[in-house]
């Protein structure tokens, strides 16, 4: 039985080359099929890929009360003192509570892709900021000097947005920036936005001495609860503790289920598209071969050995294809840079496609169980013909 | 058709084949469908957009909300008919994942302006109009939530606070519903003076709204109108930037951004490759039968007999599956509408794109059919009885 198996399967595919024409037609099928499963899902994992750069467990952002984004919180000064004075927080050498204030608003500015203004963020910091976001680093220029209308962007933002390139001279209403940076910060969504002084940026939002969130460095991973519980319970505090990852979490919440619902919607409909595809593929594939077929099993062949050829060519087939298809989507699309609207800030964020290893994995396993699916009808067809009428057949 | 009967037996004869053709087509079908309700969604309901609607916006940022005085000053030039503004609240109930867009605005303005996008019965309009403390709410989030007429409400708010910290109480007065398809029905309305008495003096947020929206009597006059308005206001602390409704949806929905143009591309793609296949699988079930065709030839058959008759059996299996994909995605998608339930109001497939889809239907059966039917015309008779 093994051998007659390996025999029939090892005719079936040495003549492939005589058939190219439809076997390169369900190559082609499941390789765009692939393709497309691919290049959905990298949207996914791009922007999860972003937010998880953005999430550092060490640190924990502090809102008021109620509001879920940076965007929508208010604290006064008062209050930041008291949050930079919890217990739980680190310090530095000299004492000072590694915290970071920060004032966050959105300016129109217009996109290189379409020309059209969007919101960008636009972040006020204190000179700790740096402390606390200790992955940014310059990469073009230098920092900015706090005190004055400096501006340094991230990297995302400069490739997304118009003429944000050092030098620049930037006006929104009756203040002018001049961008002196460029920053870098292990791809996280911060990437996506502008920094500038603080105290510079609240009167020209009139915001007088209030932030909008707090971000603190834990003194050790544990004190989370005990510092979350020590400011939710502080009567002169109305804040949300959370830690970062978290809260990035939660910001592409919508984004994520807007891509992965209508992902899923695309990738079911095709998926079973795509099988129907394959088995009339096969179908033909097996049909053009019917006489064969039945002379081999004439010369005393067994059905078995013969669908087992079919299923074998067929996942030789979408194998092939899979990994066309897979190796297409990695090269279209792997590291396109790309930005949209984050829907709970309101602002842009940037992020890039990422085609993982994993993801290619399963797509292969998608395209052999489609191939699978799609030769195992035509098999049994062609295994259970009678073998007078199959030769008779044209 | 008097050789009707032979396309059928043709089309019968490798019945299993036919079948998944047919299958086939209709995947990539209801493909289509999709991809035209995902073009609707991203575009945010540009196509909707009022031309005689236009906005006000703060120059530097929609957050920064512009003095109540303004309203007087727009309402003065000469072309505006009526005005209304709104304030972004970011109301949401109970949970703050449960989030709905959530206006604070003048009740009789609003429904004035925006009367086909929220219509509303004349009593519970006339309700919301006097109750200080009502709220209007779109049938889509009533449905998602459960609010009826007359209930009251606690709404949270994630910018404003009220004092005493506690959520705002607000009384159901009516539930809106659209006739325009894809309109948004998740919006929450109220009055802004329920609002204002909660904003402190000194926070300078008071009587400032987000945006404003007039009407103009001639949609033509909007460039020079939007020009006036950002003229009056120029050199002050809130410079303005005035457009039409349409170009500002158009510019929200580039920020989305290629997004949407990306997963329209790849479902292009998906259609494209399956109808690849059936399209070379209906070629194929003709170009086998080449000596039949012959067959029929020696019988005196016609070549335009022959080929419309191969053209029809193609047609028949595309409009088979294409017919019934547009259909059954053309209803499926009506029914049940947002798949995420409130993010994409303007998912929905257009009626218009019915006749491209029927388009593309014949496109399919013919192109399939046709190279065959031509090759076989062709072909001597003699060259063709002997293939095989």
């Amino acid at each position: 039985m093994l051998s007659q198996i390996i025999a029939v399967t090892g005719v079936n595919i040495r003549s492939i080359r005589a058939r190219l024409g439809s076997s390169s037609v369900a190559v082609v099928g499941i390789a765009g099929v692939v393709l497309v499963f691919v290049a959905v899902l990298s949207i996914a994992e791009g922007v999860a890929a972003t937010m998880k750069a953005s999430g550092d467990p060490n640190t924990v952002l502090v809102l008021r009360s109620g509001s879920d984004t940076e965007m929508t919180s208010g604290l006064g000064g008062d209050s930041v003192r008291v949050i930079q004075d919890a217990p739980g927080v680190a310090r530095d050498s000299s004492g000072t509570p590694l915290t970071s204030p920060e004032l966050f608003v959105v300016v129109d500015h217009p996109l290189k892709r379409s020309g059209s203004p969007a919101n960008v963020p636009l972040r006020g910091i204190t000179p700790e900021a740096f402390k606390v976001h200790d992955r940014v680093k310059i990469v073009q220029g230098r920092n900015l000097e706090f005190g004055k209308n400096e501006i340094i962007a991230g990297r995302a933002a400069s490739h997304q947005f118009v003429g944000l390139e050092p030098g620049t001279t930037l006006k929104w209403g009756e203040s002018t920036w001049t961008l002196v940076g460029i920053f870098e910060d292990g791809g996280s969504a911060s990437e996506s936005e502008l920094w500038c002084d603080v105290k510079v940026l609240q009167p020209a939002y009139r915001r007088g001495n209030s932030y909008q969130s707090v971000y603190a460095k834990l003194a050790e991973p544990s004190a989370f609860q005990a510092l979350k519980d020590s400011l939710t319970t502080n009567p002169q505090l109305q804040v949300t503790a959370m830690r970062s990852p978290d809260y990035y979490g939660t910001q592409t919440a919508t984004l994520q289920m807007i891509v992965r619902t209508i992902g899923g919607i695309i990738a079911i409909l095709m998926g079973v598209g795509a099988v129907f595809g394959a088995v009339i593929t096969m179908y033909t594939a097996v049909a053009s071969r019917t006489r064969e077929i039945a002379t081999l099993r004439a010369l005393g062949f067994g059905s078995v050995p013969v669908v087992v050829s079919v299923l074998v060519e067929a996942a030789l087939l979408s194998a092939v294809g899979g990994l066309l298809g897979g190796l297409a989507a990695w090269a279209a699309f792997d590291g396109y840079e790309t930005a949209t609207m984050n829907f709970q800030s309101f602002s842009q964020i940037a992020f890039a496609f990422r085609v993982t290893p994993a993801l290619l994995a399963t797509a292969m396993i998608y395209a052999l169980v489609m191939g699978l699916f799609g030769g195992m009808l035509p098999a049994i067809r062609a295994a259970r013909l009678p073998v007078v009428t199959a030769l008779r057949e044209l | 058709m008097k050789f009707f009967p032979i396309v059928w037996r043709n089309l019968l004869r490798r019945k299993f084949r036919t079948i998944f053709t047919i299958g086939a087509v209709f995947f990539a079908f209801m493909l289509f469908g999709v991809l035209m309700a995902i073009r609707s969604a991203f575009s945010m309901g540009v196509d909707m957009a009022g031309q005689s609607r236009l906005m006000v916006i703060d120059k530097v940022s929609i957050i920064n909300p512009l003095p109540a005085s303004y309203m007087n000053q727009i309402r003065m030039v000469p072309g505006v008919t009526d005005i209304t503004f709104a304030n972004w609240f970011g109301g949401y109930y109970q949970d703050v994942r449960n989030q709905f867009p959530t206006f604070a605005t003048d009740p009789e303005s609003w429904l004035r302006v925006y009367s086909k996008e929220f219509e509303l019965p004349e009593d519970q309009k006339k309700a919301f109009i006097a109750n200080r403390t009502g709220a209007v709410v779109g049938a889509d989030t009533a449905k998602k939530y459960g609010f009826k007429v007359g209930q009251r409400v606690p709404i949270n708010g994630t910018i404003y606070r009220r004092p005493d910290g506690g959520p705002w109480e607000f009384t159901i007065e009516g539930i809106y519903d659209s006739k325009i398809k894809g309109a948004d029905k998740t919006n929450l309305l109220f009055n802004y003076q329920y609002l204002r008495e909660t904003i402190p003096e000194r926070s300078g947020f008071r009587d400032r709204y987000n945006w404003y929206v007039f009407t103009i009597a001639n949609p033509d006059q909007a460039p020079e109108i939007a020009a006036k308005i950002d003229g009056i206001f120029a050199n002050s602390p809130n410079e303005t930037k005035t457009a039409t409704e349409k170009q500002f949806v158009s510019d929200f929905s580039k920020q989305v951004g290629d997004i949407g143009k990306i997963m329209m591309w790849i479902v292009a793609m998906a259609m494209f490759t399956i109808l690849l296949v059936a399209g070379n699988t209906m070629a194929q079930a003709v170009r086998e039968r080449i000596n039949e065709l012959a067959v029929l030839k020696t019988l005196g058959f016609g070549n335009g007999r022959i080929l419309r008759m191969v053209l029809m059996e193609s047609v028949l299996i595309a409009a088979a599956g294409g017919i019934a994909g547009l259909v059954v995605s053309y209803a499926f998608i009506t029914l049940a509408g947002d798949p995420t339930h409130g993010l994409l109001p303007a998912f929905f497939f257009p009626t218009p794109s019915l006749v491209i889809g029927v388009i593309l239907v014949g496109v399919l059966g013919v192109a399939s059919g046709f190279l065959p039917a031509w090759q076989a015309s062709r072909l001597r008779i003699v060259d063709a009885l002997r293939r095989n």
